[in-house]
C-alpha cells in the first residue's frame, strides 16, 4: 500500500494519467502487473503474454495478444505491429477497456462508443485495409465456437479446417457465412446482382452493431487495489 | 382522441357487462344448492317431507343436481375464468394496457365485481387462506419469475442484484417498522398497543416490491440493460427474503418477550434459511436435468418432470421451513439451461408456456382478490397509521436505493446514475405479495384488520399512481436504453467475442472478476457437469442456439408469406431467385464460400408440408414435425458440407447441389424425363401421402412445365415451390433420421416401396448422391414416414418460437 502511493506521486504518471484516464492507482497497479509480466524488462513482447497460465486457454488470445502490438490501437495514427510494447503503450490499450464515465452526454457516449468498436474493428480487421473480409471474420467465430482447438494459433486456421471434421467447426463457418449474409443485408440493402460484397467496412460495422451495447460490454473495472498477488 | 376515448369507454363497458353477466351466473349459483334440494326430494329425501307433504317414491331420479360436490373447484374454476376473461379484455384494445399497467386493471375489476358482491351482501369464497398461498399460488408466480429470469445479465449483475434485494429488503423493513413504532408512540393517533414486533412484521410485509407492472413498463420503453435486471432479481429475491422476515417476525410477534440472544439467532436463521433454500434448489436443480436426459422416449411427460421437480425443491424446502422460495428459484436456474437442451423443441415449448400460464393465472387471481377484498371486507381505518405508512415506504425506498447505490457503485463497472437510481426507487411497487402476505396473517395479531387496510391503500397508492405515471415518467427524463431484442448473429457473436476479451483482459490484468469466475464456471460446466447432466453433450453455444432459432424464424417466415394462396407460389419462386441472385455477388471469395451461401440459404427456405394429421394415440404426441425436420436438415446439411472439401471443388457437384445452386444449370435437360417417369410411378403408388414428390424437380426450372401444372393441382397444397426443398433436403436428411423414424409406427409404405423403386434414373440419381455422401445408405424416401403437422398447429408452434427469450 505505502508503495503505490509513493508510486502515484510518481511525476510521469501525470503525464499518463491525462493521456488514459486511469487514475493513478489504477496506473500503479497496472505498472505492476506490467513488470511482473515482464520480469522486470522495460518492455513487453508476445512470449511474455505466452506465459500468462489463464490467457492460455482463451479462445481469442491470439486476437487480445495482437491487439496489443497493433501500432493502430496506440492512438498514433500509425499502422503495423511491433515487436514489443513499453509501459505506457501497454497502458493505451488498456485504456480501451475503460468503463465509461458515468455522466456522459449523447455525443460523448457516442465517441466513446465509436471508439471501441474501432478497436474491436481493428482486431477483426487482420489485414488492415479497412474491411473484414469473410475470412477474417471466420477466423473469430471459428476460434470461439472450437472450444476443443482453443490453443491452436489462428494462423494456422487452415490446418486447423482441414484437421477437425467436427460438426462445431462447420457449424461456426456457415454461421461466420450467415452473419457475413446478415451483414450485407443490413448495410447494403438491397444489392444488385453483379454487385460484389468486399467485406464490411467501418461504417456497417457501425450500424451493424447499432444495438449492441458496446460501452458497456467492453469494460473492465480495472482495479484500485492491488490485487496480483491473489493471481498466479 | 375522442375515437380513443370513446372506443376506451366502450371497451370498458363492454368488459363490465361481460363480468356483469358473468357475475351473475355466479352469483346466482350460491342459491341454487338449496333450491335443487327443495325441487328435487329425492337427492335429499329428508328435506322433503315439509315442503311434499305427499312423499314422492324413491323411484331413479332422472335429474338430479349436486351442487355442494362441486362447489369448491366449481367456484374456483369459475374465478379464474372470470379473470382471464378480464384479461382477454384489456388487450381487445392493446392501447389501455400500455397507458395503464394490468394490474390496475385487474384490480379494477376485482373493485367492480367486489363492489357487486357487496351489493348483494355477497361474501367472497374464502380461497386464500395462508396454506393455499403458500402452497399453491406463490410457486407458479416465482417459478415464472425464476425461470424466465434473463440468465445472463442476471449473473453480469449478480451481486448488485442481491445487494439490493437483501440488503434494501431489509434496510426498509427495519426502517420502516422503526420509524412506525416511533409514530405509534404518539397517543394521538391512538395506535399506541403496537408493539415492535407487530410494526416490524407489517414493514416486512409491506416492503416486498412487486414490479411486473414496471417491468412491462421497462420493456416496453426498453430501458437499459442493468436497469432493467436489477429490479427485475430484486422483485425475484425480495420475495424470498421478505417471506423469511415474516415467518420470522410472526414467530417473534407472538413471544411474549425477545431477548437478544433471539437478534443472533434470528441473524443466524436469516442464513441458515437463505442458503439452505439455495442448496436445495440446486440439489433438486441438478436431479431434474439428469432426469431429462433419458426422458427421450417418454417426450409426452418431459415437462412434468420440470414442474414435479420444482413443486418438489419447495414443498421440501417448505418441509424443513427453509426459503423455498429461494429453493424454487435456484431450482429454475439451474435445470433451466440443461433441461433445455435436453428435452424435445416442443416439450420446451410447453413448459414455457405453462409456466407462463400458471404464474399469470396466480397473480391475475391475487389481484383479482384484492379488489375484491377491498371493497367487502372490514377495514380498519386510522388517518394517522395509513398516511405514515405510505410516507415511510416512499422515504425509505428513495432513501435506501439512494445509499445502497452509493455504497455498490464503486463495485459496479457501469454504475448507476442519478435517473437508474430514479427508476429503481420509483419502481418500488408493491403487489400480489404483500397483499397475500397481510391477508394471511395470523389472527392473534389483534391489529390485523389494520395493517390489511394499510397494505391495500399502499399496494392502491402505489399501482395506481406510480404504475400509470411511471411511464411518463421514465420518457419524460430519458433513462439511458438499449435495445434489449437485437437478434441477430452478429450481435451474438460480438456478445461472446466480448466475453472472452473481457476474460482475457481480466487475466493480463490479473484479477479475478466476474469474467474471470465466468471463464472458469464454463470450462468446468463444459467438462464436467454438461457430461453428466446432457444427453448430447457436444457443446453449444449460444451463438448456435441463435443461429438456429433464427434459422427455423425464417423457414416460418417463408411459410407465412406463401400460405395464402397458390398464386402467390410462382412470386416466392422468383423472391427466392431474386435473393439468390442477391447473394451471389456477394462474394468475390471463394467458390466454396458461393456454395456455403447457396447451402445457407436453401437451407432457409423451407416449406412445411401439410397434410391431413395423422391420427395419434393416446399416450404419444403428434409428431414433432417442423422443428425437428428443420433441425435434421441443418444438420443433415452441414454434414454434407463437411465433404465439399474434397468434392465440391474437384468433383461434378453431387446432383443434390443443383438444387440449391441456381438457374442457368444444365439441369432442365436432364431431369424433365426423370420427372415424367416418377410421376407415372407415383400416380400409382399413392396420391394424396406422397405429393410433393413430384414437385421435387420442378425448383431449379423458372417455370414449371406444362406438365407440371396438373400435377400442383392435384396436391392441394399451397406452398408447392420450396417442397423441393424440403426433399432435397431431407433426403439426406433420412441418414440422420432413421433411427427416430423407425420407430414411427405410423409410417406409411407407400413412400418405402418407392423409395426402393426401380427407376432407372432414379437409381442412378441416388447413387451418385451417396457417392458424394460416402454413408451407408438407407431407404431415402424415409422422409415420408415424417407425420407433418396439421395447418392448425402452425400457428400454434409458432409463437413461442418468437417470443422466447
Amino acid at each position: 500500500m505505502g508503495a503505490l502511493q509513493s508510486l502515484s506521486g510518481h511525476p510521469e504518471y501525470i503525464d499518463l494519467a491525462e493521456k488514459t484516464g486511469f487514475s493513478f492507482e489504477q496506473i500503479g497497479v497496472l505498472h505492476k502487473r506490467f513488470k511482473q509480466l515482464s520480469h522486470n524488462e522495460g518492455t513487453l513482447r508476445r512470449a511474455h503474454f505466452n506465459e500468462i497460465p489463464d490467457l492460455a486457454c482463451n479462445p481469442i488470445r491470439a486476437q487480445i495478444v495482437e491487439a496489443f502490438f497493433d501500432k493502430r490501437n496506440f492512438h498514433q495514427n500509425d499502422d503495423g505491429t511491433i515487436d514489443e510494447i513499453n509501459f505506457e503503450e501497454f497502458l493505451v490499450v488498456m485504456s480501451h477497456f475503460r468503463p465509461p464515465a458515468l455522466h456522459l452526454t449523447e455525443e460523448q457516449r457516442g465517441n466513446v462508443r465509436k471508439e471501441k468498436l474501432r478497436f474491436l474493428f481493428n482486431m477483426h480487421d487482420t489485414d488492415n485495409d479497412g474491411t473484414i473480409t469473410l475470412e477474417e471474420y471466420r477466423h473469430v467465430s471459428i476460434s470461439m465456437l472450437s472450444p476443443g482447438r482453443k490453443n491452436v494459433p489462428l494462423m494456422v486456421v487452415e490446418e486447423l479446417l482441414s484437421r477437425s471434421g467436427s460438426l462445431e467447426k462447420e457449424t461456426a463457418k456457415s454461421i461466420a457465412d450467415a452473419a457475413m449474409l446478415e451483414v450485407a443485408s443490413i448495410s447494403m440493402g438491397h444489392m444488385e446482382p453483379d454487385e460484389f460484397y468486399e467485406g464490411i467496412t467501418f461504417e456497417h460495422f457501425l450500424k451493424l452493431l447499432d444495438g449492441f451495447e458496446i460501452e458497456s460490454k467492453m469494460s473492465v473495472r480495472f482495479l484500485n487495489m492491488d490485487a496480483t498477488t491473489l493471481c498466479k | 382522441m375522442d375515437l380513443s376515448l370513446t372506443r376506451h369507454a366502450a371497451v370498458l363497458l363492454f368488459v363490465c357487462g361481460f363480468l356483469n353477466v358473468l357475475h351473475g351466473s355466479r352469483g346466482e349459483i350460491p342459491p341454487k344448492p338449496t333450491a335443487a334440494v327443495t325441487i328435487l326430494p329425492p337427492v335429499k329425501p329428508d328435506n322433503g317431507p315439509q315442503a311434499y307433504p305427499e312423499p314422492a317414491k324413491n323411484n331413479l331420479p332422472v335429474f338430479t343436481m349436486d351442487y355442494p360436490r362441486i362447489q369448491i373447484p366449481f367456484e374456483i374454476t369459475l374465478w379464474m375464468l372470470l379473470a382471464s376473461f378480464a384479461k382477454i379484455g384489456f388487450h381487445v384494445y392493446h392501447k389501455i394496457t400500455i397507458w395503464v399497467p394490468e394490474s390496475c386493471l385487474l384490480i379494477s375489476i376485482g373493485l367492480i365485481v367486489g363492489a357487486i358482491m357487496h351489493s348483494v351482501n355477497e361474501e367472497p369464497p374464502a380461497v386464500l387462506t395462508s396454506n393455499v398461498f403458500f402452497l399453491y399460488m406463490l410457486p407458479p408466480i416465482v417459478l415464472d419469475s425464476g425461470y424466465f429470469m434473463p440468465t445472463r445479465p442476471f449473473f453480469e449483475n449478480f451481486g448488485t442484484v442481491l445487494w439490493f434485494a437483501v440488503v434494501g429488503t431489509l434496510w426498509n423493513s427495519i426502517g420502516i417498522g422503526m420509524s412506525l413504532f416511533a409514530i405509534c408512540q404518539i397517543e394521538a393517533f391512538g395506535v399506541s398497543d403496537i408493539n415492535l414486533q407487530e410494526n416490524l412484521l407489517f414493514a416486512a410485509i409491506i416492503s416486498a416490491v412487486d414490479p411486473v407492472a414496471v417491468l412491462s413498463v421497462f420493456e416496453d420503453v426498453s430501458v437499459n440493460e442493468q436497469l432493467y435486471i436489477v429490479v427485475f432479481g430484486e422483485c425475484l429475491f425480495n420475495d424470498a427474503v421478505t417471506v423469511v422476515l415474516y415467518s420470522m417476525f410472526t414467530f417473534v410477534a407472538e413471544m411474549p418477550e425477545v431477548e437478544p440472544v433471539d437478534v443472533f439467532l434470528g441473524v443466524g436463521r436469516f442464513f441458515v434459511v437463505g442458503l439452505g433454500g439455495m442448496a436445495f434448489g440446486v440439489l433438486f436443480g441438478f436431479v431434474a436435468a439428469f432426469t431429462t436426459r433419458f426422458t427421450s422416449k417418454v417426450k409426452e411427460i418431459e415437462p412434468l418432470f420440470i414442474f414435479m421437480y420444482s413443486y418438489l425443491a419447495y414443498l421440501v424446502a417448505e418441509l424443513f421451513a427453509i426459503s423455498s422460495i429461494m429453493a424454487i428459484i435456484t431450482c429454475a436456474l439451474t435445470m433451466k439451461y440443461y433441461v433445455e437442451e435436453n428435452v424435445s423443441q416442443r416439450s420446451c415449448t410447453t413448459v414455457r408456456h405453462v409456466v407462463k400460464m400458471l404464474g399469470s393465472i396466480s397473480e391475475t387471481l391475487i389481484f383479482f382478490f384484492l379488489g375484491v377484498v377491498t371493497i367487502t371486507t372490514n377495514h380498519e381505518w386510522n388517518w394517522g397509521y395509513i398516511l405514515f405508512t405510505l410516507l415511510f415506504a416512499f422515504v425509505w425506498r428513495g432513501l435506501g436505493v439512494l445509499v445502497l447505490t452509493q455504497i455498490i457503485n464503486p463495485f459496479r463497472t457501469i454504475p448507476f446514475n442519478m435517473k437508474d437510481q430514479f427508476g429503481l426507487a420509483y419502481g418500488g411497487l408493491r403487489g400480489a405479495i404483500s397483499f397475500a402476505l397481510a391477508f394471511t396473517l395470523p389472527d392473534n395479531i389483534n391489529r390485523k384488520p389494520l395493517f390489511v387496510t394499510a397494505t391495500i391503500v399502499i399496494i392502491l397508492f402505489t399501482v395506481f399512481l406510480q404504475g400509470i405515471s411511471i411511464r411518463p415518467l421514465i420518457e419524460f427524463i430519458n433513462v439511458r436504453r438499449t435495445n434489449r431484442n437485437v437478434d441477430t448473429i452478429n450481435v451474438e457473436i460480438h456478445c461472446r467475442l466480448m466475453e472472452h476479451t473481457m476474460a482475457g483482459i481480466e487475466d493480463l490484468c490479473g484479477q479475478w472478476s466476474h469474467f474471470y469466475w465466468k471463464d472458469k464456471f464454463m470450462k468446468f460446466n463444459n467438462r464436467v457437469l454438461r457430461k453428466i447432466l446432457i444427453r448430447d453433450s457436444r457443446a453449444e453455444s449460444s451463438i448456435v442456439s441463435l443461429y438456429k432459432k433464427l434459422e427455423l424464424q425464417n423457414a416460418m417466415e417463408i411459410l407465412d408469406t406463401v400460405s395464402g394462396d397458390i398464386s402467390a407460389a410462382p412470386s416466392v419462386v422468383s423472391l427466392n431467385e431474386e435473393k439468390r441472385g442477391s447473394t451471389k455477388p456477394k462474394k468475390k471469395l471463394l467458390a466454396a464460400d458461393l456454395r456455403n451461401m447457396h447451402d445457407i440459404l436453401s437451407k432457409n427456405m423451407y416449406k412445411i408440408r401439410q397434410r391431413t394429421v395423422a391420427f395419434t394415440g393416446k399416450h404419444s404426441l403428434p409428431n414433432e414435425s417442423q422443428n425437428k425436420e428443420i433441425l435434421i436438415r441443418r444438420h443433415a446439411s452441414i454434414r454434407r458440407s463437411l465433404r465439399p472439401g474434397s468434392f465440391q471443388s474437384s468433383i461434378v457437384p453431387k446432383s443434390q447441389k443443383y438444387f440449391s445452386l441456381p438457374p442457368g444449370e444444365s439441369l432442365d435437360s436432364r431431369f424433365p424425363p426423370t420427372r415424367l417417369s416418377f410421376a407415372d410411378n407415383q400416380e400409382t403408388m399413392s396420391e394424396v401421402a406422397y405429393p410433393p414428390r413430384r414437385s421435387r424437380f420442378s425448383k431449379p426450372k423458372r417455370s414449371p412445365s406444362g406438365a407440371m401444372m396438373p400435377l400442383r393441382r392435384l396436391n392441394t397444397l399451397k406452398e408447392v415451390p420450396s417442397v423441393d426443398f424440403l426433399d432435397e433436403r431431407s433426403k439426406s436428411g433420412d441418414r440422420s433420421r432413421t433411427p427416430s423414424s423407425q420407430d414411427d409406427s405410423r409410417a406409411p409404405p407407400p413412400p418405402r416401396s418407392n423409395g426402393s423403386e426401380d427407376d432407372f434414373t432414379k437409381d442412378a440419381h441416388e447413387a451418385e448422391e451417396e457417392e458424394g455422401r460416402q454413408q451407408p445408405s438407407s431407404p431415402p424416401a424415409a422422409w415420408a414416414a415424417e407425420p407433418r403437422d396439421d395447418t392448425p398447429r402452425n400457428p400454434l408452434l409458432k409463437p413461442p418460437q418468437r417470443n422466447q427469450k
